[in-house]
C-alpha cells in the first residue's frame, strides 16, 4: 500500500516487521488481528465448504465418518472461538473505541498487545491439533465422550482455546478500563456513542464468562490425562456438571458475538438514515439487560439432558424474558428511519440486512424456548439453522457492515460502491438459501452432526448447498475489491459518508496520535442532521 | 417413509400437542417478522433520500408509551409461549400409571431395547398402537440421545442415570429413531426404526422368540433373580430377621432413613447407586459392609437386578425394620 499523500498517519509512521509486530498503537493492533481472524475466517469457511459438500447427498461418501466429524468441530471451534469473538471487539472495538471516545490510546497498549499474541499462541495451538489429525468432540466438548471415548486432539485444542480465552478476558479489560477513565471532556455516559456501550457490555461478558469456560476445558484436560473423575460417571464425575459449566459461558458467548454487531447497526442506521437514533436509552440500557440475564438462561440448551423439570421451567421463563431487550432494539432502530432522509450505500444494506436476519434468528430462538417444543427440535437442524441466522446472519452481517463502513477511516480508500452492494445481497439471498431450509429439516426431525441422512431429507440439503454456494461468492468478491482498494481506490476524505462520531473528525487513516488536539463534546451522539460547519 | 416431505408424520397422542403449539409459535413469528420487514421496506421507500432534499429532519420525540407498549407486548406474548411450551413439557414428563415399560440402554453405536416381557432388541422397537410405553433408558459409555421424531420425543441418556420419555403411538407405520445427541464416529449410523403394530400383531410378536438367540428370551425379572444368586447378594439380603443387610422386598417406592438422618426415596437411581457405591447411603440400623459391584454387572443386568428387586411383593416377606 502506498501512502495516501506525504502526511504522516499510522500506516506510514514507520516501516518493517518490527514497526509492526512490537507495535503498541490501538489501530495498528488492530490490523494484526483483522488479518489473523481474516485468515481464521478462511480455514473455518474451508471446513465449511467440505461439511456441505458430504451433505449433498444422503450416503456418507464424501468423506470418512471421523474425518467429517472433525470438519464440524473445526468448523465451529475456528468459527467461534478464533473469529466470531474476537471479530468486531478485537478489530473495530480496537481501533475505533479510543477514536470515539476522543482517546489517544486504550488505557493499557501494552496488555493490548499482549491480548494479541495471546490470541496467537491459542491459535498455533489449535492449529496445531488440526494438522496432527484434528479433533472430533464438537466445539461443545461434551463429556463423557471429550473427556474418555475420543481418540482425537483434544489436549491440543483445549489448550489453545484455555490460552485464547485470556486474550479475551485482556481485551475486555481493556475496553472497560479506558471507557470509564479516558474519555474526552464533555463526553458524558449519555452522550457516548451506542458502539462504545455495546462494547462495555461486552467487555462485561468477557471478563465475567471467560474463566469459567478456561477452567472448565482446564477440567477437561485434568480428566483425560490424570482420569480424575470429574465428569465421567465411570469414574465417579457427573457429565451433566459439565454441561452446567459449558453453557454458562457459551450462552453469553452468543452475547460477546452479537452486542458489538448490534452496536455496529446503531452507527450505520443512524448515519445512512441522517437520524438521531430513536431510543438512545433504551438501546443502551438493553445491552447491559442482555449481558446480566444472558448468565441466567443457560440451562435452556439442556431442556432433555434429564435436568430437573423445575430447573427447566425457570430456565425457559428467563429465556422468553431475554429476549425482550433484543425487541426493543430491534423496534428502535426501525423507528429510527422513520422520518429520515435514508439511502443506501453498502454498510446501510448490511445493518438492514442484519435487521431482517437478527428477527428471524431471534423468532426462532422463541421456538428452543418453548420447553414442549423443544424436546422434538433440540439437536436437530433447526437449532443449527437458529443459532447461524443468530451468529452468521447477525454477527457476521454486523462485522461486514464494519468492514464496509469504517474501511475509508482505516485504510484511507474507497472500495467499488457498486461491487460491495452486490455482495450485500449476494449474502443476503445466499444466507437465505442456505439456512432456511435447515429449520424445515429440523422440524422434519434430521439431527445434527450427521455424517450420512435418510433419503427423505435430501432436497432440503442440496438446497442448502446451493445457497452455501452463493453465500460463499457473497463472502469471496468483498475480499477482492477491498484488497484491490488499498492500491487502486479513490482516496478517502476524512468523513465520507458525512456521519457525527470523532472518528471522522480526524483525516482517514488517522495519525498516529489519532487528534491534534483532544476534542471536546457538546452534544449528544448522533446529532444529525450534521451542519456544514462540522464536515471536514 | 416418503421420499420428500416438508412436515413429519404426526404418530403418537403428544405429536399434535407440539405442532399446535409449533403453529401458533409460527403464527406470531410470522406476524412480527413481517412487521419488522414490512415497515423498514415502507419507511425505507417512504423516506429515500431524494436530490436536493436538506436532510433536516424534525428533532426525535421517543414518545415513552411506545417504548412500554413495545416491551410489555411481546413480553405477554412471550409468557403465553412459556406457559404453553411448559404444560405440554409437563405432560411429556410424567408417563401415566398404566404406561408399559421397556428399558434401553445405548452404547456406541446401537440401541439395546428390552420387553419386561422378556423379547429383545437391536435398533428395532415393537410397540401395541393406543398402549402408553414409558421407557427406562442408560447408557454404557458416552451420553446419547433417544429421538422418535413422529412422535416428537426425545430424551438424553446419561451413563450413571436413568432417564424416561414416554409415548402412545396413534398409528400403525415405521417411524424413525435417531441417536440425537452426538456421540463419537458412528453417531449418524445410531438409527433404528420404531415398528408400531396391532395389539394382537404385538402380542404375537412378543411371544416369538429373538432370532438372534434362537431360543425363548428370559424375562429381566428373571435374568435379574439368576444375578442376585450368582453375584451373592442372597447371603446377606436373605429377607429374615439377623441377615446383614436388610430385606429388599417392598424397598422399591419406600422412604428410606440412612445412618445420618437423611432420608431419600427409593427409586431406580436409588437402587442403582445401592449397588455401585453402597457407603454413599448407609440405610440406618446396618454396618456399610456391602461391597461394591462397579464394573460387575453390566447396564442390562442392573436394569433386570433392578427389575426382580421391584419385583418382589411386600407382603410375603416383611424386612426386619421399620422404618419405611
Ligand atoms: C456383605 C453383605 C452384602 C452383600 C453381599 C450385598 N449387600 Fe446389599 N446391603 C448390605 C448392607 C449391610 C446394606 C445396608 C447398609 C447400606 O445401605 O450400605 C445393604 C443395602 C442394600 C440396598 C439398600 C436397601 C435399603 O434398604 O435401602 C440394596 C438395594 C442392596 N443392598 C442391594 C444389594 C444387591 C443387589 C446385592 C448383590 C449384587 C447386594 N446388595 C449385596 C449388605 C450386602
Ligand atoms: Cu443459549
Ligand atoms: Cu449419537
Amino acid at each position: 500500500m502506498e501512502p495516501t499523500d506525504k502526511r504522516k498517519h499510522y500506516l506510514n509512521a514507520d516501516y518493517g516487521i518490527r514497526s509492526w509486530l512490537l507495535t503498541l498503537d490501538h489501530k495498528r493492533i488492530a490490523l494484526l488481528y483483522l488479518i489473523s481472524i481474516t485468515l481464521m475466517f478462511l480455514l473455518g469457511s474451508l471446513f465449511a465448504v467440505l461439511i456441505r459438500l458430504e451433505l449433498l447427498t444422503p450416503a456418507g461418501d464424501f468423506v470418512q465418518a471421523d474425518t467429517y466429524n472433525k470438519l464440524f468441530t473445526m468448523h465451529g471451534i475456528v468459527m467461534i472461538f478464533f473469529f466470531l469473538v474476537p471479530s468486531i471487539p478485537a478489530v473495530f472495538g480496537n481501533f475505533l473505541l479510543p477514536l470515539m471516545i476522543g482517546a489517544r490510546d486504550l488505557a493499557f497498549p501494552r496488555l493490548n498487545l499482549m491480548s494479541w499474541y495471546v490470541y496467537m499462541v491459542g491459535a498455533a495451538f489449535t492449529m496445531w491439533a488440526v494438522l496432527t489429525g484434528g479433533v472430533d468432540t464438537g466445539w461443545t466438548f461434551y463429556t463423557p465422550y471429550s473427556t474418555t471415548a475420543s481418540h482425537s486432539n483434544v489436549m491440543a485444542t483445549a489448550i489453545g482455546i484455555f490460552i485464547t480465552g485470556f486474550s479475551s478476558i485482556l481485551t475486555g479489560l481493556n475496553f472497560i478500563v479506558t471507557i470509564h477513565t479516558m474519555r474526552a471532556p464533555g463526553l458524558t455516559w449519555f452522550r457516548l456513542p451506542l458502539f462504545v456501550w455495546a462494547h462495555y457490555a461486552t467487555s462485561l461478558i468477557m471478563i465475567l464468562g471467560t474463566p469459567v469456560i478456561a477452567i472448565t476445558i482446564f477440567l477437561v484436560g485434568v480428566e483425560r490425562a490424570f482420569h480424575l473423575g470429574i465428569f465421567d460417571p465411570a469414574l465417579g464425575g457427573d457429565p451433566i456438571l459439565f454441561q452446567h459449566l459449558f453453557w454458562f459461558y457459551s450462552h453469553p458467548a452468543v452475547y460477546i458475538m452479537i452486542l458489538p454487531s448490534m452496536g455496529v447497526v446503531s452507527e450505520i442506521i443512524t448515519c445512512f438514515a441522517r437520524r438521531r437514533i430513536f431510543g438512545y436509552g433504551f438501546i443502551a440500557a438493553s445491552s447491559l439487560a442482555i449481558a446480566i440475564f444472558g448468565f441466567l438462561v443457560w440451562g435452556h440448551h439442556m431442556f432433555t439432558s434429564t435436568q430437573s423439570v423445575y430447573a427447566a421451567l425457570i430456565f425457559s421463563v428467563l429465556s422468553f424474558a431475554v429476549a425482550i431487550p433484543s425487541a426493543v432494539k430491534v423496534f428502535n432502530w426501525t423507528a429510527t428511519l422513520y422520518g429520515g432522509s435514508i439511502s443506501f450505500q453498502a454498510p446501510m444494506l448490511f445493518a438492514l440486512g442484519f435487521i431482517g436476519l437478527f428477527t428471524i434468528g431471534g423468532l426462532t430462538g422463541l421456538f428452543l424456548a418453548a420447553l414442549g417444543l423443544d424436546v422434538h427440535v433440540h439437536d436437530t437442524y433447526f437449532v443449527v439453522a437458529h443459532f447461524h441466522y443468530i451468529m452468521v446472519g447477525g454477527a457476521l452481517m454486523g462485522y461486514l457492515g464494519a468492514v464496509h463502513f469504517w474501511w475509508p477511516k482505516i485504510t484511507g480508500r474507497m472500495y467499488s460502491e457498486w461491487a460491495a452492494r452486490v455482495s450485500a445481497v449476494l449474502v443476503f439471498v445466499g444466507f437465505n438459501l442456505t439456512f432456511f431450509p435447515q429449520f424445515v429439516l429440523g422440524y422434519l426431525g434430521m439431527p445434527r452432526r450427521y455424517h450420512a441422512y435418510p433419503d427423505e431429507f435430501q432436497v432440503l440439503n442440496v438446497m442448502s448447498t446451493t445457497g452455501a454456494s452463493i453465500l460463499g461468492v457473497g463472502y469471496m468478491v468483498p475480499l477482492c475489491y477491498l484488497i484491490w482498494s488499498l492500491w487502486r481506490g479513490a482516496v478517502a476524505a476524512p468523513n465520507p459518508w458525512r456521519a457525527t462520531g470523532l472518528e471522522w473528525q480526524t483525516p482517514s487513516p488517522p495519525p498516529t496520535e489519532n487528534f491534534a488536539r483532544t476534542p471536546v463534546v457538546t452534544e449528544e451522539a448522533y446529532a444529525y442532521p450534521l451542519k456544514e460547519a462540522e464536515l471536514v | 417413509m416418503p421420499k420428500f416431505s416438508l412436515f413429519p408424520e404426526s404418530a403418537s397422542t403428544i405429536a399434535g400437542q407440539v405442532d399446535a403449539l409449533f403453529f401458533f409459535m409460527i403464527a406470531v413469528s410470522a406476524f412480527f417478522g413481517l412487521l419488522i420487514a414490512g415497515l423498514i421496506v415502507f419507511l425505507s421507500i417512504r423516506y429515500r433520500r431524494r436530490a436536493g432534499s436538506n436532510e433536516a429532519g424534525d428533532p426525535v420525540h421517543v414518545p415513552i408509551a411506545l417504548e412500554a407498549a413495545w416491551t410489555v407486548i411481546p413480553l405477554a406474548i412471550t409468557m403465553v409461549m412459556f406457559y404453553w411450551g411448559a404444560s405440554v413439557y409437563m405432560t411429556m414428563a410424567r408417563p401415566p400409571d398404566d404406561a408399559h415399560e421397556i428399558f434401553v440402554v445405548g452404547k456406541q453405536w446401537m440401541w439395546k431395547l428390552q420387553h419386561l416381557e422378556g423379547r429383545r432388541e437391536i435398533n428395532e422397537l415393537h410397540v401395541p398402537v393406543g398402549q402408553p410405553i414409558k421407557l427406562t433408558m442408560t447408557s454404557e459409555d458416552v451420553i446419547h440421545s433417544f429421538y422418535v421424531p413422529a412422535f416428537r420425543i426425545k430424551s438424553d441418556v446419561v451413563p450413571g442415570r436413568y432417564s424416561t420419555a414416554w409415548f402412545e403411538a396413534t398409528q400403525v407405520g415405521t417411524y424413525h429413531l435417531f441417536c440425537a445427541e452426538y456421540c463419537g464416529t458412528e453417531h449418524s449410523q445410531m438409527i433404528g426404526s420404531v415398528i408400531v403394530m396391532d395389539p394382537s400383531d404385538f402380542q404375537t410378536w412378543l411371544s416369538g422368540t429373538d432370532a438372534d438367540a434362537g431360543m425363548a428370551a428370559s424375562s429381566p425379572k428373571d435374568t435379574g433373580q439368576q444375578l442376585f444368586t450368582q453375584k451373592g447378594c442372597a447371603t446377606c439380603h436373605r429377607g429374615v430377621s439377623g441377615s446383614m443387610g436388610p430385606a429388599l422386598a417392598g424397598v422399591f417406592g419406600r422412604e428410606r432413613t440412612f445412618a445420618d438422618g437423611s432420608k431419600a426415596v427409593a427409586d431406580e437411581a436409588y437402587l442403582r447407586q445401592s449397588i455401585l457405591s453402597p457407603q454413599a447411603h448407609v440405610v440406618a440400623g446396618y454396618q456399610p459392609v456391602m461391597p461394591t459391584f462397579q464394573g460387575q454387572i453390566d447396564e442390562e443386568g442392573m436394569l433386570a437386578l433392578i427389575q426382580y428387586i421391584k419385583s418382589l411383593p411386600a407382603e410375603t416377606s416383611p424386612g426386619p425394620e421399620k422404618q419405611g
